[in-house]
Order: structure tokens, then C-alpha cells, then sequence
């Protein structure tokens, strides 16, 4: 009878080794996994008695912790601003955080490696801890300008400034907006929760941050993408294309303005971005093929799955396509092409940056509670889109629809500097259109390039998008 | 060793102490007077009234429920919250197990007496099972139908009932052992042998447990953790009184297939399924979202809330722990029991983790050697038994809050609150160490020296 008993020592043993085994690998490789699940909000909980650090827009403290006073050793968190900055910031609330409060939680509740000596340090000299300060790269009169040209139309929309040279946010907003003060008491913690959930719930959405983590099919607006592919196939601004009143793609294809492009004959490639023709555009397209445009959508950010600056942002896509009805659509932004407003922007300061996409970033630099810089935002090149050549061709269009003769997007135009820009109305299936307007300027020194969108307004993206977009461009080139 | 083990519980209790409020336990003394004497005590006694038993064993059992009572005095006393439980609660209960324990060394000089019992002892453990399904003193406590409410205290009768189901299945078995191993029909395909079936009639135990097993705990009360425990050692035992794969292949496929037939009709057992499987799942882990839902799982069930959290609490605690006292095992609902366990994983770590389940381990192996040093063919079945019912429970607890198999409710043994599980925790240890003790005694001197004399030795 030994022999199975011992057989069964030895299996009893292995269960012990499947315990042990499985314990490892939760405790050391996935241990970082599961501390950074969202469902896991013990970081949060806890640190509502730690004095959080401040998130900063310039030199204005837009979120900080103050004490509860009274008997508690709470903090309570404060914004100032919420409404204009929740869309970057987020909301630190009992259990949970967004935007940069959650990206960047470790550096402003201390924990990050990085601040273990600041924080021995601290505990020697007897220091009350304090997290790390968060300068946001967010300039206040552009994210100011964004607010003011979406809020007053009552639809939902986002709005998104990049410096061009190095992938800086200059703005990102996105509305309707919330205060993130009304969600975010300790001391009375229900009514925050039943806010909290009152805006998960609301149809508007304020919760989403839709710069980032929304996408539209962006229509005429990725014309320049499809440009792009064209005169990096040799094209030049003066190739044309035939531009009819109406394609044939599975269902007919027309202009805005339902006649041909060029009064029939083939039309320019330049005059068509002027213009925003339709159906030169998707012949583009149908011709340079699906794997050229899916490869030149890539090199601008498309389909490189979400990426982190440092907050989330969803990913862009425009799928790789064979069939020409629908590679026609996706030429001019439509089909199963979608895209992040930040997306566009970054397709707006590729071509401002001599064809170099800079990765956003959306951090300047951390400080810890003694005022000495622990990390810096070092500007990288995201992709290389186009060359420079291509992307000085594609600058002279883009002034085109500003300020040609038959220009669609006059509106963003500034006076006495040149502005590059690119209209766009996506038809969105349901009857409505989005509008948008991508832009940059000054055109010949571009020091910020933008992407509105408005969703479902109906209008041109010359008419409702540009008129945004001038304001947040005005606010960089006026300071 | 043994008072290595209580200085390392109060240690523990230092430890937390100074973590939690900044100063030395206040009750520090009364723990270390009472557990420290009781384990003291135990010794002595064991060293006077079993003096060859396995030196290791009552060390181990020390650590392992002091280690308890000092986590459990760490989740109570220290917070203030004694709502759920304490640790002194825990520690009168150890006193008591451990007079228990002492009673049946003294008292049950031969194990092998119970040998004379096997059906007594059957339905002993089917009256246990079944009691707490009776009225008035039946309860559920969480949705599973397993405690006897006496008035004063509840308890929890499964506990004991695989202790007497061991016993039957020990005295069962090593009388049938023959027929069971060597009466069996050859299913052939063709040529080939494929299994040896065993005869229909001696199936009937086998059926019986089975049947026990399913419908019983399972469908009527909800008893996951008990059925599969039970069950697991009941193969166990077959095998080793008959040493064929045949009966486990049987007995796996019965137990499994029966588990997928009731699959669609019992729900209790399909939320285990579903949360053991798909935890992470925003309507299984009942996030807001899924919560004002009316569609979603979490409107119907249970959730993954306290297997998740758990993993969280291991998470957090890493390799070397966040120290006694320094964790947060309050995210995990119901910590004190089965989840005890991730309180250890976050504030001990990986390192806290392994010595636990070393000295688990090493109590089960001594056990198995208990077995195989032992020359009675009931002993070995008992030993063997009892030392795998430990070593399976530990599994299927531990196993169940860190996701290695569904969550299904039992207790660690030693280590848990509670006052059942302890109670039978040190009568098994109890059993193992009179038996170690027999096995190991040395035969009588004087005969010895006779030479020639053949010495027949039980």
C-alpha cells in the first residue's frame, strides 16, 4: 500500500507547488498589472489623507489639495477652473481618478520611484510628505479660446492645439465639460457619488473626454492625408484627376455643391483641396491603392493603437482597403475612416513641422516638494509623414482654402499672416454632419497647429470649425 | 520549536501593534501568557503521553494558528472593529481545541478501534451533513447552507463530518480492498484493453458518495467547498487501498460530468463558474455602470467583487509585503475567513506567503509519512487520508481566492476564524499524532534483546 501513498504525498506536494507557483506570478509579474487595473482603487482611497501635489497651467495651481481642518487629516481637492480644464485634468474623487489626476497619480501622491530619495529625505528632516507638482504644457488663453468658441453653440465638440515643432498640447477641450469640484468632496462623499453618477449617465457625455477618446469619421479634413499620399507618389500640386459631378461608388458619390470640380475637366490636385473637391479626391485615392493610403493614414498616427500622452487616447484608424468603392470614401474621409480630434491635429502639425509628427505630450515637467525638476518632457519625433518637400506643397494648398479665390474655409483666415487650413463636413449616416477644421499658422512659421470638430452641426466645417480654430491660433500668435 | 512558533505569533502581534496605533499590543501579555502556556502545555503533555509522535507537527499547527490569531488581532483588536469577530474569540476557541486535542491523545490510546466502526461513523457524517438542512437550527450564512445555529454559538458540522467520513472509508475500504482492486470486468475495443470496470455492485459506494456529493451539497445547500473536498478525498482513499487508476478515471468523469449536467439548472453553481472565469468582466465585477444596468449578470448574482479585490491585496503586497499592519485588507469583503489568506499574501508577501505554504505542506508530508511508516493497513488509509483532506482543503481554499479553481467556500485549516474548523483542524492533528506516535514507537526492550526471538510488533 506505499506505493499510492506515496504517489499521493507526491500529488498532495504538487498542489502545494500549483499554490506556489500561481502566488509567485501574482505577486511579481502581474503584481504591476493588477495595481494599475481600474478596477483597483486602493491607491485612491487611501491617499484621500496624503497631501496630493498640484497640477499646474502655467504658473496657475488648477488642482491642489487643501486640508479638511476640523479633526480629520484629509485633504480635499480643489479646482480652479474645473469646468475649463476637466477634459485634461480629470477628477480625483473617492475611489477613482481621470485624466491626468489618474495618468499621473503616482508622481502627485509621491509614490513614483523617482521620488524616493525627495521622500527619505523628507522623513529624516520630519517634513510633512507632499506629492509632486505637474506642470501641464496646456497654455490658458488657447484652452481659454477653445472654450469660447465650442461652448456657445450648445453641441458637443472638442478642440485640440499642438505646438508643431514639439508635440506640446496647447489645448485640448472637449464639451459639454463638468466642474470636477462637484464630484470631488470628502466631505460629503454621497452627494459627490450621486453627481458622479449623474454625469456617467447623462446622454451628453461630459465625462468624455472627446479630444482624446472619441472618433468621427473626419471627411474632408483627411484629404490632406490623401494628398499627401499623392504627392509622395510623385504627384505634384498642378496633377489632375477627373472630378465629375458624381462618382459611381456602389452608390453615387457628389460634391457639396452637387456639379464638377473644374467645370468638368480634370481638376488639380491643389484646386481640389481649395475647393474640398469630392470626387477628384476618392479618384486619388482609387488610384494610388489601399496599401499606399493605409500606409501614409499610418505614418501620421492612424492604426498605431492607443497611445499614451500620458492620459489615454483612443486609437485612429483607416483600415487597409481593396475594394475601390468603399478606398474611394476613405479617400475623402468617410467609410471606415475615424479619427481622434487629436489625431488631425497631429496630421495638421506633421505637415506645419516640415512633414515630422512630434509625439504630444500633454506633461511639461514635474517637480517635487522641494522645487527641484524630477522629470522634463523630451520632445520626440512620433513618425516621419512626409518630406519636407511634400509637406511645403501641401502648406501652399492649405493656404489655399483660406485665402484662395475660391476658398472654403475663409473664415480661419488672420489678417496680415498667411493661414493653412483644411475644412471638413463628415457625414455621419444619421442625416447630420460633423464639422471640423484642422489649421496652422503662420504658415511659414507655424507655432501652433488645431482640430476643431462640432458634432452634428450641420453646417460647413468652413462655417462652424474655422471661426474656433482662428481663435485658438489668434491666442498663441497674439502673446 | 514550538516556542519559536509563539515567539513568531507574538512577534506578529508586535508588529501590528506598532504599524496600526504606534505601541505595544495592550493585551500583548494576556496572549503571550495564554497562547504561549497553551502551547507550552500541549508540549509537556505530548512529550509525556506521546513521547515518539513526530516532533514537527505540533510546532507547525502552533505556527499556523498563531499566525491566525495574530492576523485576526490585527483585523479586530487593532482597528477597533470587532463587529465581525476577534481575536480573543479565536484564542478561547484554540484554548478549547486544544484541550480537545489533549482528551483524544490521552484518551484514544489506539486509533485502530475506530477501525470497528465504519457504518456508525457513515452515518454519523451523513447526519452531519445533513443537519444543518433540518429547521429551526439550520442556517445559511452568505448563501451556503451549512451551519447548525446551537443558540449560543453556530457551527459548522461539515467540519466534522469528513473527519468521521475518513474514519468509515478507512474501516470501509481496508475490508474491501480486494474486491475493490482485483473484481473487474475488461471493457475491450477490438483487440485493445481500454479500462478495467470495476463490478457493478462494488460501484455502489462510489455511486453513493457521488450521488451524496451532488445532490446533496451541492443542489440543496449550496456547499461547493464541502462536496469537492470530500469527494477529492474519497478518491484519494480508493486509490490507495487499491492502487488503480481505473477508479480515479471513473470517479473523475462521474464527478465532472455531473457537473456539467446540473450546469444550466443550478445557478448558484454557475455564478461560481462565471466569476471564477470571467472575474474581470465589468458586469461580473458589478462596476457603477454595470450596476445601473437592469440587464447585466451583477443584477442577478453575486460578483467577482471580493475574488478580485483579492488579487488586488496580493498585488499590493508583492514580494516582501506592506508588514503586519500595513496593508489595507479592509478592500476585501469578508477578510476574516476563507480570504484570510490575501490578508497574509498583502501584508507578508511572497516570502510570508511561501512560509505558510511550506509549513503546510510539511505538516501534510509528515502526515504522509505517518502513513507509510505505519504497519496497519487501517492506520496507512487513515493517515494518508487525513493528511490528504488537509492538504486538498488547503488547495481548494487557497486555490479558490487566488483563481487556480472556483471559489467555493471552505476554510483554511489552522489558519482561518472560526471555531468548527479549528476544533476539527487540531482532532486531525490529534489523530496524526497518535498514530505517528505508535508508528514510531520502538518495540519492547527486553524482548528485543532476546535475539533469536521473533518479535511481532503491531
Amino acid at each position: 500500500m506505499n506505493k499510492p501513498i506515496r504517489r499521493l504525498a507526491i500529488f498532495s506536494l504538487a498542489l502545494f507547488g500549483v499554490l506556489m507557483l500561481n502566488i509567485s506570478w501574482i505577486q511579481t509579474f502581474q503584481a504591476e498589472s493588477l495595481q494599475e487595473h481600474p478596477y483597483n482603487s486602493r491607491q485612491f482611497i487611501e491617499s484621500l489623507t496624503q497631501h496630493r501635489g498640484s497640477i499646474l497651467v502655467g504658473s496657475e495651481e488648477v488642482a491642489y489639495s487643501d486640508p479638511v481642518g476640523g479633526d480629520s487629516d484629509q485633504f480635499q481637492r480643489k479646482y480652479e477652473n474645473g469646468t475649463l480644464y476637466a477634459p485634461v485634468v480629470g477628477a480625483f474623487r473617492a475611489g477613482s481618478a481621470t485624466g491626468i489626476e489618474r495618468a499621473e497619480n503616482s508622481f502627485l501622491d509621491g509614490s513614483n520611484q523617482l521620488l524616493a530619495v525627495n521622500n527619505f529625505r523628507d522623513m529624516l528632516t520630519g517634513e510633512e510628505p507632499k506629492g509632486a507638482d505637474v506642470y501641464l504644457t496646456v497654455d490658458p488663453e488657447v484652452q481659454q479660446a477653445a472654450m469660447d468658441g465650442l461652448d456657445p453653440l450648445g453641441k458637443n465638440g472638442a478642440a485640440v492645439a499642438l505646438d508643431p515643432s514639439t508635440g506640446a498640447v496647447l489645448a485640448s477641450y472637449s464639451t459639454p465639460s463638468f466642474d470636477p469640484n462637484s464630484v470631488a468632496s470628502v466631505t460629503d462623499t454621497e452627494q459627490a457619488g450621486k453627481k458622479w453618477e449623474e454625469l456617467e449617465a447623462s446622454e451628453q457625455k461630459p465625462l468624455l473626454n472627446r479630444a482624446f477618446n472619441e472618433v468621427y469619421p473626419p471627411g474632408s479634413t483627411f484629404k490632406v492625408v490623401t494628398a499627401s499620399a499623392a504627392l509622395e507618389d510623385g504627384a505634384t500640386p498642378e496633377s489632375t484627376m477627373d472630378a465629375p459631378e458624381s462618382l459611381d461608388l456602389g452608390a453615387p458619390l457628389t460634391n457639396a455643391w452637387d456639379a464638377s470640380c473644374n467645370n468638368g475637366a480634370p481638376d488639380s490636385l491643389a484646386h481640389s483641396i481649395e475647393i474640398s473637391c469630392n470626387t477628384s479626391m476618392a479618384n486619388w485615392a482609387i488610384e494610388l491603392g489601399g496599401q499606399k493610403m493605409h500606409e501614409q493614414a499610418g505614418a501620421y498616427g492612424f492604426n498605431q493603437g492607443p497611445m499614451e500622452v500620458p492620459v489615454d487616447v483612443t486609437e485612429s484608424s483607416a483600415p487597409l482597403e481593396t475594394d475601390p468603392n468603399i478606398l474611394g470614401r476613405n479617400g475623402i474621409g468617410q467609410a471606415n475612416v475615424e479619427a481622434t480630434p487629436l489625431q488631425m491635429a497631429m496630421v495638421a502639425s506633421g505637415v506645419a513641422n516640415d512633414g515630422d509628427v512630434m509625439k504630444p505630450y500633454l506633461v511639461d515637467s514635474v517637480q517635487n516638494s522641494n522645487l527641484e525638476e524630477v522629470k522634463a518632457a523630451q520632445p520626440e519625433v512620433f513618425s516621419e509623414a512626409v518630406s519636407s518637400g511634400t509637406a511645403e506643397d501641401l502648406t501652399q494648398m492649405m493656404i489655399g482654402v483660406t485665402e484662395g479665390d475660391e476658398a472654403s474655409g475663409p473664415a480661419g483666415a488672420i489678417p496680415g499672416m498667411q493661414v493653412a487650413g483644411k475644412t471638413g463636413t463628415a457625414e455621419t449616416g444619421t442625416g447630420h454632419t460633423h464639422n471640423w477644421f484642422i489649421s496652422f499658422a503662420p504658415a511659414d512659421d507655424p507655432q501652433v497647429a488645431v482640430a476643431v470638430v462640432v458634432e452634428n452641426g450641420d453646417q460647413s466645417g468652413g462655417e462652424l470649425g474655422a471661426p474656433i480654430a482662428k481663435g485658438m491660433m489668434e491666442a498663441v500668435i497674439d502673446e | 520549536m514550538t516556542l519559536g512558533a509563539v515567539a513568531i505569533t507574538l512577534f506578529a502581534m508586535i508588529e501590528a501593534g506598532l504599524t496600526r496605533n504606534g505601541e505595544m499590543p495592550a493585551s500583548l501579555f494576556v496572549y503571550a501568557v495564554l497562547f504561549g502556556g497553551l502551547a507550552m502545555l500541549a508540549h509537556v503533555f505530548i512529550r509525556y503521553f506521546a513521547p515518539w509522535s513526530d516532533p514537527l507537527l505540533l510546532p507547525l499547527a502552533t505556527l499556523l494558528n498563531g499566525l491566525g490569531i495574530a492576523m485576526l488581532w490585527r483585523l479586530f483588536e487593532a482597528t477597533g472593529d470587532t463587529e465581525q469577530g476577534s481575536a480573543q474569540d479565536q484564542l478561547i476557541l484554540t484554548a478549547a481545541s486544544m484541550a480537545v486535542f489533549a482528551a483524544l491523545v490521552f484518551f484514544l490510546k489506539e486509533p485502530r478501534t475506530l477501525q470497528r466502526y465504519p457504518y456508525i461513523m457513515a452515518l454519523a457524517a451523513v447526519v452531519l451533513l445533513l443537519t444543518p438542512l433540518l429547521p429551526i437550527v439550520g442556517t445559511s450564512i452568505n448563501g451556503a447552507r451549512q451551519w447548525v445555529d446551537l443558540g449560543f454559538t453556530s457551527l459548522q458540522p461539515s467540519e466534522f463530518a469528513k473527519i468521521a467520513l475518513v474514519v468509515f472509508l478507512a474501516g470501509y475500504m481496508v475490508t474491501k480492498r480486494d474486491v475493490l482492486a482485483l473484481a473487474s470486468r475488461q471493457v475491450k475495443i477490438g483487440p485493445l484493453k481500454v479500462l478495467d470496470l470495476p463490478r457493478a455492485r462494488d460501484l455502489a459506494p462510489m455511486a453513493a458518495m457521488w450521488g451524496f456529493c451532488i445532490i446533496v451539497l451541492v443542489i440543496l445547500m449550496n456547499d461547493l467547498g464541502t462536496a469537492l473536498m470530500l469527494f477529492g478525498t474519497f478518491l484519494a482513499m480508493i486509490y490507495v487501498a487499491t492502487h488503480r487508476s481505473n477508479w480515479l478515471v471513473i470517479g473523475l468523469t462521474a464527478f465532472f460530468g455531473a457537473c456539467a449536467l446540473i450546469y444550466p439548472f443550478v445557478s448558484h453553481f454557475r455564478v461560481r463558474m462565471v466569476t471564477w472565469l470571467d472575474a474581470f468582466r465589468p458586469d461580473v465585477f458589478c462596476t457603477d455602470e454595470a450596476m445601473a444596468d437592469p440587464e447585466s449578470f451583477c443584477q442577478t448574482a453575486g460578483n467577482s467583487q471580493q475574488l478580485v479585490q483579492g488579487l488586488f491585496a496580493m498585488a499590493e503586497g508583492g514580494m516582501t509585503g506592506a508588514g503586519l499592519g500595513g496593508g489595507k485588507p479592509g478592500f476585501v469583503p469578508e477578510v476574516q475567513n476563507d480570504f484570510i489568506f490575501v490578508a497574509f499574501g498583502e501584508e507578508l508577501g511572497l516570502a510570508g506567503c511561501m512560509v505558510m505554504l511550506m509549513a503546510m505542506a510539511l505538516l501534510v508530508e509528515r502526515g504522509m509519512r505517518i502513513a507509510l511508516a505505519s504497519k496497519e493497513l487501517f492506520i496507512k488509509m487513515f493517515a494518508s487520508g487525513i493528511s490528504f483532506l488537509i492538504a486538498f482543503q488547503t488547495f481548494v481554499v487557497i486555490g479558490g481566492v487566488t483563481r487556480v479553481i472556483p471559489m467555493t467556500g471552505a476554510t483554511i485549516p489552522f489558519v482561518a476564524k472560526g471555531g468548527s474548523a479549528l476544533l476539527s483542524s487540531w482532532v486531525m492533528l490529534a489523530l496524526l499524532m497518535r498514530m505517528s506516535n505508535n508508528a514510531r514507537k520502538p518495540a519492547p526492550q527486553a524482548i528485543q534483546d532476546e535475539g533469536a526471538t521473533q518479535v511481532i510488533s503491531r
